[in-house]
C-alpha cells in the first residue's frame, strides 16, 4: 500500500483493512458509541466483508461461532463499549469452552476516561480474561494491525478459541501512520511447545494397540478440527475396533458405519458406554475426557490401557491418568501411528458390542402423543442425515444427538462445554450464511428459542432457509427431568406457562410458521417445511409434557450405573457435577 | 470498640491437605494486565499466593516473576501447564533449594528502649549476618537476608523481644548452573 494512502487513514480503517486482508468473510454485529468509527470504516473502507445487524450481541457471537463450526474459519463479532461488550460474554465463553476460533471487537470509551467510571465503560480486558484464548486493550492506534493479525493468528492455531480487541475511541479515530502489514510479536505463542508425536511415544501407543483384544477408539472434537477423518476411518478398520464419538465428535466418523456405536456419556447409547466399561485399550482422538463423558473418573475404562491424543498438552492427565500422552496435532498423529499398528480381527469383540446394540438400541414409543424422538428421526429421515443441525441445550439436545446421526464433519453444531441456553437459533444463522446451499435446521427447545427469538428478524431480512424446529413442551424438560428422577418429583422453576403462539409470533417478524400437534402429521409437515425455501421457516411441534431421556448416567455416577430405562426405585441425589 | 490487626508475623498452622513451600519462577511479557491472568488461573483452583516478587527482565520487554505458593498438591502440574498456556507468559518454571538458590530479605522493626536487650539483638543480627539500617532512642530496623529459613530461624529468635512489625520482600530464585530460570 502507498505510503501517502496510508497517512490519510484512520486506526478503524487500518484494522478494517487488515481483517479484510486476513480473508474475514462475515462481520457480525450491533452498532454503538464507542464502535462508531470502526462502523463508519465498513462503510468508506472497500472490502469483501459482509457486515450483518443483529437484534443482540449474544445472538452476533452464536452467529460467529455457528459460521465457525460450520467452516473452521473465524468470523468477527463488532459490538460498542459497556453493555454491547458485556452481552457478548455468554457467546465468547461458548466459542471457548468448545474451542471455537472467533474475534470479537469491542469499541471503548476514549483511553484518558478509562477508569473513570465513564458513560458505557466496562473493562472488558478483565472480564473476559477467564473467557478467552487471549485479548488485547489497544492504546497506540498504529498497533492496530499487528494486534489484528496476532489475534487471527492466536485464534486458529493450536487449539482454536475466541480473542478479544478492545479498541477506545481515540484510538481508533486517530490517523493512522504505521505499517499495515506490521509483523506479530508473540514471543510466548507456540502452540507446538511440547508436541511429541513421533519415536518412542508414538511406538509405545502402537504397541499396546497391537496387544489389545477389546480396542475401543473415542473420537472428539479436536479430530474434526485436524481433518483426520480419513486417518481415522483407516485406523478404526486397520484396529477393527469400534468407534464412539463424543457430542462434539458427532460426525467425525460417519455414525451409520458398522463400527460405530455412536455417542458415549451421560446420555450417550448404552452400547457406547458398556463398550468404555468393558474395552482393553481406549484410544482417544482429540476429546478432552470432559465430565459428562467419564462419569467418575477412576472407573471410567477402569480395565483399559489408556492412549490420549491431544494438541494441548494441559489436557494431558487432567481428568484421566492414561497410559500414553501423545501430544500434538490429531491428524499427523495417527499419520505417524497407522503404520506401527499391526491389521487385526477382533471378531469376538465386535460381536459382543453388536449384541449390546441389539438388546439396547436407541427406541422411542409410537404411541402416547407426539415425542420429540419421534420428529427427529424424521427429519432425519427425510434429510438423509446429511443437513446441518444446531441446537439448544437440553433433552431436545440429546434426543438431537441420538437421533440424527451424522456421517459427516462440520454438520453438528451444539453447544457442549458451556451448556448455552439460546445457542440453537442463531448459529444456525451463522451456519447458514456460511453454507448457503445447504439445508440448516435449528433444532431448539422451546426454553432456549425464546431466549434468543429476537434474531427472527436477522433471518427474515437476509431469507435465510433455516428451518427452526421448536420442540415445546413447555417445560424446562431436562431440568424437569431431574426433579422428576432426584428431587421426588417436585417441579421448581421448570414450568413455561406463557409461551407465545410460535407460530403467530413466526408471522409476526415475516416468517412462515407451521403447527404440527398429531403423531401422523409430522412428516407431512416436515416435508412442506423442508420445501420452503423463500426464508426462515418456524415448525412448532407440541409434544407431549413429561417424557425423559433414556439411557442417562446421573451426573457423578460411574459409566457402569448407566440407567437405561426409567428407574424404579427412588433414585439418591447426584453428587457429582451438575 | 476499635478493633486490632495483629501485623506482627506469626507462622501459618501447616494443613495437612495443603502443600506449601513451592517455588514457581515465570517469565512474561511486561504488559498491563498479565499479572491478572496469572492470578485467576490460581485463585480459580484455591491456590493462594504467599510471596510475590515482580521485577522488570534484563530486556525491559520482559518481568520476571518468583511465586511462593500453597495450594492441593494434585493440582500443582495443571497450574504450571495452564500458567505456560498463557500467552503473554514466556516460560514457568517450578524450582527446588536444590536446583535453585533461593533469596529473601527481611525488614524487622524491634522496640529497644532496654540498652541491655538492645545488646542481644545485636548479636543475634550479627550471627545471621543482618545489619541495622535504623537506629532510633525507641527502635531499630534490623536487615536479614538469605534463604527462607534462614530469615525464619532470625524472626523466630527475635520474637523473644517486641516486635514492632516485619516486611519480607518475598522469594527470588534463580536456577544453578546451566538450568534456565
Amino acid at each position: 500500500m502507498a505510503s501517502k494512502k496510508q497517512q490519510e487513514i484512520d486506526g478503524a480503517q487500518a484494522l478494517v483493512m487488515t481483517l479484510d486482508a486476513l480473508g474475514i468473510e462475515y462481520v457480525f454485529g450491533y452498532s454503538g458509541g464507542a464502535a462508531l468509527p470502526i462502523f463508519d470504516a465498513l462503510e468508506t473502507v472497500k472490502s469483501k466483508m459482509k457486515f450483518v445487524l443483529t437484534r443482540h450481541e449474544q445472538g452476533a457471537t452464536h452467529m460467529a461461532d455457528g459460521y465457525a463450526r460450520a467452516t473452521g474459519k473465524p468470523a468477527v463479532v463488532l459490538v460498542t463499549s459497556g453493555p454491547g461488550a458485556g452481552n457478548t460474554l455468554t457467546g465468547i465463553m461458548t466459542a471457548q469452552m468448545d474451542s471455537v476460533p472467533m474475534i470479537i471487537v469491542t469499541g471503548q470509551q476514549v483511553t484518558w476516561m478509562l477508569g473513570k467510571d465513564a458513560f458505557q465503560e466496562a473493562d472488558i480486558f478483565g472480564i473476559t480474561i477467564p473467557v478467552v484464548k487471549h485479548n488485547y486493550l489497544v492504546r497506540e492506534t498504529n498497533d492496530l494491525p499487528r494486534i489484528a493479525r496476532e489475534a487471527y493468528h492466536i485464534a486458529t492455531t493450536g487449539r482454536p478459541g475466541p480473542v478479544l480487541i478492545d479498541v477506545p475511541k481515540n484510538v481508533s479515530q486517530s490517523p493512522f501512520t504505521g505499517e499495515l502489514d506490521a509483523e506479530m510479536d508473540l514471543p510466548g505463542y507456540h502452540p507446538e511447545k511440547g508436541f511429541d508425536i513421533e519415536g518412542a511415544t508414538i511406538e509405545e501407543a502402537a504397541r499396546l494397540i497391537n496387544l489389545a483384544k477389546k480396542p475401543l477408539i473415542l473420537a472428539g472434537h479436536g479430530a474434526m478440527l485436524s481433518g483426520a477423518e480419513r486417518e481415522l476411518m483407516e485406523l478404526a478398520v486397520k484396529m477393527d475396533a469400534p468407534v464412539t464419538s463424543t457430542l462434539l465428535g458427532k460426525g467425525v466418523f460417519p455414525e451409520s458405519h458398522d463400527l460405530s456405536v455412536g455417542m458415549l456419556g451421560m446420555h450417550g447409547t448404552a452400547y457406547a458406554n458398556k463398550a468404555v466399561c468393558e474395552c482393553d485399550l481406549l484410544l482417544n482422538v482429540g476429546s478432552r475426557f470432559d465430565d459428562r463423558i467419564i462419569g467418575q473418573a477412576p472407573k471410567f475404562a477402569a480395565q483399559a490401557r489408556i492412549i490420549h491424543i491431544d494438541i494441548d498438552v494441559a489436557e494431558m492427565s487432567k481428568m484421566i491418568e492414561t497410559d500414553v500422552e501423545i501430544v500434538g496435532d490429531a491428524k499427523t498423529a495417527l499419520k505417524q501411528l497407522l503404520p506401527l499398528v499391526e491389521k487385526a480381527k477382533h471378531k469376538e469383540w465386535n460381536e459382543h458390542i453388536n449384541g449390546y446394540k441389539k438388546k439396547f438400541p436407541l427406541s422411542y414409543k409410537k404411541q402416547g402423543g407426539l415425542r420429540m424422538q419421534q420428529v427427529l428421526d424424521e427429519i432425519h429421515d427425510l434429510t438423509g442425515g446429511s443437513a446441518i443441525i444446531t441446537t439448544d441445550v437440553g433433552q431436545h439436545q440429546m434426543w438431537a444427538a441420538q437421533f440424527y446421526t451424522n456421517d459427516a464433519s462440520f454438520k453438528w453444531i451444539s453447544s457442549g462445554g458451556a451448556g448455552t441456553m439460546g445457542f440453537g437459533f442463531p448459529s444456525a444463522i451463522g451456519a447458514q450464511f456460511a453454507c448457503p446451499d445447504e439445508t440448516v435446521i435449528a433444532v431448539c427447545g422451546d426454553g432456549g428459542f425464546q431466549m434468543t427469538l429476537c434474531e427472527l428478524a436477522t433471518a427474515v431480512i437476509h431469507k435465510l432457509p433455516i428451518k427452526i424446529l421448536v420442540l415445546n413442551n413447555h417445560y424446562l424438560g431436562m431440568v424437569r427431568q431431574w426433579q422428576e428422577l432426584f428431587f421426588d418429583n417436585r417441579e421448581s422453576g421448570v414450568d413455561l406457562v406463557g409461551n407465545p403462539d410460535f407460530v403467530k409470533l413466526a408471522e409476526a417478524y415475516g416468517a412462515k410458521g407451521i403447527n404440527i400437534k398429531r403423531p401422523a402429521d409430522v412428516r407431512k409437515k416436515l416435508q412442506e417445511a423442508l420445501d420452503y425455501n423463500d426464508g426462515p421457516v418456524l415448525i412448532n411441534a407440541e409434544c407431549i409434557k413429561t417424557d425423559n431421556v433414556f439411557p442417562m448416567i446421573p451426573a457423578g455416577a460411574a459409566l457402569e450405573d448407566m440407567l437405561i430405562e426409567p428407574p424404579k426405585y427412588k433414585m439418591e441425589k447426584p453428587v457429582g457435577s451438575t | 470498640m476499635a478493633r486490632t490487626i495483629t501485623t506482627t508475623d506469626s507462622k501459618p498452622k501447616p494443613r495437612p491437605d495443603i502443600i506449601g513451600g513451592h517455588t514457581l519462577s515465570m517469565y512474561v511479557n511486561n504488559k498491563p494486565g498479565v499479572l491478572m491472568r496469572i492470578c485467576q488461573i490460581f485463585a480459580r483452583r484455591a491456590y493462594n499466593i504467599d510471596s510475590l516478587v515482580v521485577s522488570q527482565g534484563r530486556d525491559p520487554r520482559f518481568s520476571r516473576l518468583t511465586l511462593g505458593i500453597s495450594g492441593d498438591p494434585a493440582g500443582l502440574t495443571q497450574i504450571i501447564l495452564q500458567c505456560d498456556k498463557l500467552i503473554d507468559v514466556i516460560h514457568c518454571h517450578e524450582h527446588t533449594p536444590e536446583d535453585a538458590v533461593v533469596r529473601e530479605l527481611a525488614l524487622i522493626k524491634i522496640k529497644t528502649e532496654n540498652s541491655e536487650r538492645r545488646t542481644e539483638i545485636l548479636q543475634i543480627v550479627e550471627h545471621f549476618g543482618g545489619k541495622t539500617v535504623d537506629f532510633s532512642e525507641s527502635s531499630m530496623i534490623i536487615r536479614i537476608e538469605g534463604a527462607s529459613d534462614k530469615v525464619d530461624a532470625s524472626v523466630r529468635l527475635l520474637n523473644n523481644y517486641e516486635i514492632i512489625e516485619t516486611v519480607r520482600t518475598g522469594k527470588v530464585v534463580m536456577a544453578r548452573g546451566e538450568q534456565p530460570t
